[in-house]
Order: C-alpha cells, then structure tokens, then sequence
C-alpha cells in the first residue's frame, strides 16, 4: 500500500508491523510523534503491546531491558539528552545481549540548546556495543525496522535506527507500506532461546570473574563483527521479498570512481547530485552511504573504495580534540589497506543545510581547489566563524 | 527462624553475606511467603554480591541484577512482559536496599508507584551505604557515625520519610516491617502478596558490619530500634489509612544506640536531635493513625 507519511510516523507504523510487545518510551523533538503514535495504536487496540510512558528516557531502557530479558520484543525512541542519559543502560542492553530495537532522531545535544540534526548524540555512543544504522529516506526508516529486528534477535544485539533531526523525522515522502502478512513472512515472533523465566531460575548479569568477563567481552565482538555479514543477508532476504535494498554500505557510481563523497543519514541524497554534478566537469566522482557505522563494515566498504583516490568524508558531528567521527572510522578502516587519501569536512551540524553545491564545492576544495572552509587539525570546518 | 514455619528456603545455604546480615534473613522471610513463582529484580548494592558468582547462584528463584536507578522500572518492563505472556500471576519482586530506594533509585520507583505497576517492591533498610563500605545515605540516622559522616563532619539531617513519599503515591499497600519481627514481616508481605498494583515494604535490616554490633545480635537490634520507635512498625493503605501495628511499650533511644558501636562517639546534644527526631516523627505517625497507643 502507498501511504504519504512522515519519518517519526514511519517508525511507528514500523514497530507496529513488527509486532512489538513492549514500548516504554519518553518524548523528546524531534522524536516525539513516534510515541505519540504508538500510544495511539496500543490505545486502539492496532497493536496488542504494553506500553510504559516512563518518568525518563534512562528508565524507557531499564523497561526495554526487562521486558526483553523476559523474551518480548521491546522497542523505545529517543533522541539527543534522552540517548545520553540512556548512555549507562545502552551498555547495559548490549552487554546483556538483548536485541532490543531503538530510533533515535539524531539532534544537537546542549549547551547551547539547539534542536536540530547533529550525529554527534549516537556516534558518541559508539562504543556501547550498539548496531548503528542510519536511514537516508522515509522508506528506510520503515524497511530498516524490519532488518533491525531480524538482525538483532539472530545475533542477540540492540539495534540503533538512527533518523536526522527534522531533515527526516518531519519530512513526508511517499512510501510502500507493506501488508502485515508479507512482514510476519520475514520476520517471525521473538522466541530466544535464552530467557529470565521461573520455570527455570538463572541469574541475569550478575557477578562473574575476570576469565569469564574477558571471554564473554570476547564472544559479544566476534558477534558484532558478524552484524556486517547478517545485515546483508537479511537485507539480500529483504531485497528479494520486497524489491528494496538496505546494505550497510550504499554505493552511487562506485565502479569507476576516483573520488568518493562519504557521507551518513540523509546528505546521501546531495551526495549523488554533487558527484554527478563533478561528472560533468570532468571528476570521476562517486558517493558512497555509510548507513551502517557500528559495527564498522570493513568488508563492504574498503571494496567499494576500492578503487578509489580521494574520500571526501562528511561529518555532522566531531570528536573534540581528534576530528570528525567517521572520518576516523574510515582511516581506521582503510589503514594499511588503502593509499586513498581521506579529506575530512565538518559541517552540517545544528541546522545548517547540507546542499549539493556544498558537497561538490568540498570535493573541488579536496581536489586542489578553492578553500571552502577553516583548516583545524586533519579537518576542514565548513560555515564557520573564524 | 524454625525450620518448621520456613517450608520452601529459596535461599539456599552459602550465600556471600557477612555474618550476621539482616538483609540476607529479610530475603528469605520474603520469598518464604511469595514462593517459587517470582521474579526478583535488583540494582547494585550488598544484595546482588550475596547472590554469588556466575553462574552459581544463592537464589531458588531467578534474579536479574540491573543498574543502581533503575530496579522499578526494569522490574515495570519485567511485569509488562510478563502480563503480555498470560503470565500475570507471577510475583515480580523489585528489591533494593536504603541507597537504591531513598537516593539514586527514587525516580524510578516514583514513575513505577504512579502508574501503580502490578509489583512489590522491597527496600531493606541497613541505614547507610554498606556495600561500597558505610557511606551516609538519606537513610541514615541523623548524629550516626558513616564514613562520610565522620565524627568531623556528624549528619544532621533526620531519616528520610520513605514511606511518606510512598504514600503520597496513593498506592495500595506500604509498610514498614523489621527483620527482628519475622512472623510480622511475612504477614505483610502476605497482605501485599493479595493485593495488586504497587505494594512497597520497608524493612529495617540490621547490619553487623556497618552497624557495629556482634553478630549474634542481628535480631536483637532490629527489635529495640522498633521498641524505642527509631523504627515503628506501621502500614498505610491507599497512601491514606494509616495503621499502627501493636507494639511493645516505647523504651528509651539509649538502650537502642549503646548496642551499636556507629552511635558511640555520639555528643549529649546529638543524642537529643536523635530522640527529637524520633518523638516527633512518632507524634505524627500516631496523629496519622489515630492511635491512643502510649506515647
């Protein structure tokens, strides 16, 4: 069925189809919609769940977390000072390997207080042991929802679908929502092998040793190296059930790009313009969308790069005293493996619009062009006072 | 406690307490009454370190141990998990001590009361910080010697009223309860266990450690500190009806704070605070209650 609708509505509808049994969620913009709505399907009866309006986003994953040990599928939305106040539980959820399914509108965290799009509120919990994925359209957000569950209960990992503030969150396109039929065929109900229950009395992250800790941190990073491979697979699946691919790594123009603009979220868009753009005047240019940034799909990306001369990588965030997040994810990833060199740019963060001329000035500045911005460290700060 | 009242022992022998601990009798009190069909949640604090280490275990029931704010509201998505499985008869059991009841966990258990989530919550009072070594908590006595309340730098401040707070909630069942009056305690965990929506005992658990007293007198603290009312016994229902439970003639603070080496190095003027406290909170306890029992 086609259906005009917003993202946070996606979302939504999303966990709705995915037959979610537990939502314990706090409001914040520009998020809000989504638990507005879910409120709204549970209180109908549209979807059979419990749902928790808890005191704090902190105590929407100490719920998510309870539920899902319990073995129901819980999902909660979040965004910016509600993601960093969960920041404790976020490792709680991942340690306690528990596939618990997330949206976070990605929003500027204060001070100052600003509302909207900056990535550095999830790329800062990188470390947690989240799976990270960014959507670049509505038909993501609805998609993704679906692999993210799927993904998370075959691996037993919590999965972060990331939205940029307003730019998707309150943008409406037209999308395919599928029937219910067609997604319980791809992802059947939570039943883990695993769970806390009376019938048969375990412990639930408890004290343990230094052997055992070490082995356990051990086997939960053999399991989310394992996510770039699962993701696909689920998306292959996807793919051929529905007609639309999710990858973790999204190429435009890749096959014989010398210059590739990297970017996350919703620029992917003005990304292909910009590069399509630069074709036109000579620079054999591609984009490439990292929707996936934790785990770091190594594979998938250093063969898409792989042919590459320059990265022109876009940050909407940074990591103060080193540079822009994913451009240190990228030369981390291509350390050793690649002679591409890796152009960092900042810019795009509390609102500033990231345009396809932007883009191309960037890479034309990478290239040995016009200077487009201030020079700080190993990045270039877009739009900035000086 | 009799072997012949205890039936079931859900607390199995050769948990990690210190000898002597309070808190480890009021788990076994508790879960004598609430039976194998529970579900204990609880945040950091002495209480998930008795439990042992992985994967063995000192509890016949399962036990997830969740971080220090949040055991209502873990417990609150246990409970809703549970409900949407047809499995709303089991017990969920949220179990936290002074410090992840008064102080870092209040939140939580406010947002949990309000909604009146279906469980019952038990904060074993041992009056301090005990786990990370005898640290004030908004539980302490006031004049009481913690480690951060040093002879240098004495509490003040009185005892937090929790189950005020908890009352306020306007929730079904709350109660005080000590680890020194078993058969009490277990008659109302009883009580709570009939009732549903957020039921909330406090509980004074008596703690050699911390308290400094020997060992063998666990039971025998707990009892004075509810005869000299530092720790009354009372239940409220629906946060408004308010009942005093029968208790001994009052008896003087001193019998109660000569048994315990953290009251020693209190001053003459600190001990008074600490009968003034105790006085006043009895007055409006027993205004609350209507009692005509002795002051």
């Amino acid at each position: 069925m086609k259906k005009v609708i917003m993202g946070t509505e996606t979302a939504a509808l999303a966990a709705v189809l995915a037959r979610v049994q537990v939502v314990a969620a706090y409001p914040i913009t520009p998020q809000t919609v989504t638990v507005e709505e879910l409120s709204d399907y549970i209180g109908k009866g549209e979807l059979d769940a419990e749902y928790i309006t808890v005191e704090s986003e902190h105590s929407a994953m100490a719920a998510c977390v309870g539920a899902s040990a319990t073995g129901s599928r819980a999902f909660t939305a979040t965004s910016s000072q509600g993601l960093a106040l969960m920041h404790e539980m976020l490792h709680h959820a991942a340690g306690g390997r528990l596939p618990i399914v997330m949206l976070n509108a990605n929003r500027a965290l204060s001070p100052p207080w600003n509302l909207y799009c900056d990535h550095t509120d999830s790329l800062s919990q990188r470390d947690t042991g989240w799976v990270q994925y960014y959507c670049c359209d509505v038909q993501d957000v609805m998609d993704s929802t679906f692999i993210a569950y799927r993904v998370a209960e075959k691996v037993m990992l919590p999965v972060m679908i990331n939205l940029d503030g307003f730019y998707l969150t309150h943008t409406s396109e037209v999308i395919d929502v599928p029937d219910q039929e067609e997604v319980d065929r791809y992802l059947p109900p939570y039943d883990p092998v695993d769970k806390v229950d009376v019938d048969n009395p375990s412990t639930y992250g408890c004290v343990c040793g230094a052997d055992l800790f070490s082995s356990l941190k051990y086997r939960r990073q053999m399991d989310t190296l394992a996510v770039e491979q699962a993701w696909q697979e689920a998306s292959d699946e996807f793919a051929a059930r529905f007609g639309r691919s999710h990858a973790p790594v999204q190429g435009h123009n890749l096959d014989d790009a010398e210059v590739v603009i990297v970017t996350i979220g919703t620029a992917g868009g003005a990304a292909q313009l910009a590069a399509d753009a630069l074709r036109k005047e000579g620079v054999v240019a591609g984009s490439l969308n990292l929707a996936m940034v934790r785990p770091f799909p190594h594979q998938s990306f250093r063969q898409a790069v792989s042919g590459a001369k320059h990265l022109v990588v876009l940050d909407r965030d940074v990591s103060y005293g080193g540079e822009g997040i994913v451009a240190q994810e990228i030369k981390s990833c291509l350390y050793g493996k690649s002679s591409a060199q890796v152009h960092g740019f900042i810019a795009g963060a509390g609102g500033m619009d990231i345009t396809e001329e932007l883009l191309a000035d960037m890479t034309r500045e990478a290239l040995g062009g016009q200077k487009q911005g201030l020079e700080l460290g190993d990045s270039i700060w877009i739009k900035v006072l000086p | 406690m009799n072997s012949k009242i205890l039936k079931q022992e859900l607390l199995a022998p050769g948990h990690m307490g210190c000898p002597g601990c309070g808190a480890s009798l009021v788990m076994r009190y508790v879960l004598e009454v609430l039976g194998p069909k529970t579900m204990v949640v609880m945040p950091a604090g002495c209480w998930p370190t008795f439990v042992g280490l992985y994967p063995s275990t000192c509890l016949r029931v399962p036990v997830m141990s969740v971080p220090f704010a949040t055991t209502a509201m873990a417990a609150a998505g246990v409970r809703a998990s549970l409900n949407r499985q047809g499995k709303g008869d089991t017990n969920v059991l949220a179990w936290a001590g002074d410090g992840g009841t008064f102080d870092i966990g209040l939140q939580a258990l406010s947002g949990a009361a309000e909604k009146n989530t279906d469980l019952i919550y038990v904060c074993y009072d041992n009056e301090a910080y005990m786990n990370t070594g005898i640290q004030r908590s908004s539980a302490t006595p006031p004049g009481c010697w913690t480690t951060t309340t040093p002879a240098s730098a004495p509490k003040v401040e009185p005892k937090k009223n929790i189950v005020e707070i908890m009352a306020a909630h306007r929730i079904p069942y709350a109660a005080t309860a000590s680890v020194g009056y078993p058969r009490d305690l277990m008659e109302k965990v009883e009580k709570a266990k009939g009732l549903k929506g957020t039921r909330f005992l406090h509980i004074l658990a008596s703690c050699p450690t911390g308290w400094r007293h020997e060992t063998e007198l666990t039971m025998e603290v707990a009892r004075k500190a509810v005869e000299c009312r530092a720790f009354p016994l009372y239940e409220v229902w629906d946060g408004v009806r308010w009942s005093l439970t029968p208790m001994v003639a009052k008896t003087p603070v001193a019998d109660y704070l000569n048994m315990q080496g953290r009251f020693k190095g209190m001053t003459a003027p600190q001990r008074e605070v600490f009968q003034t406290w105790v006085n006043e909170d009895w007055e409006r306890l027993r205004e609350k209650c209507g009692d005509n029992q002795a002051a």
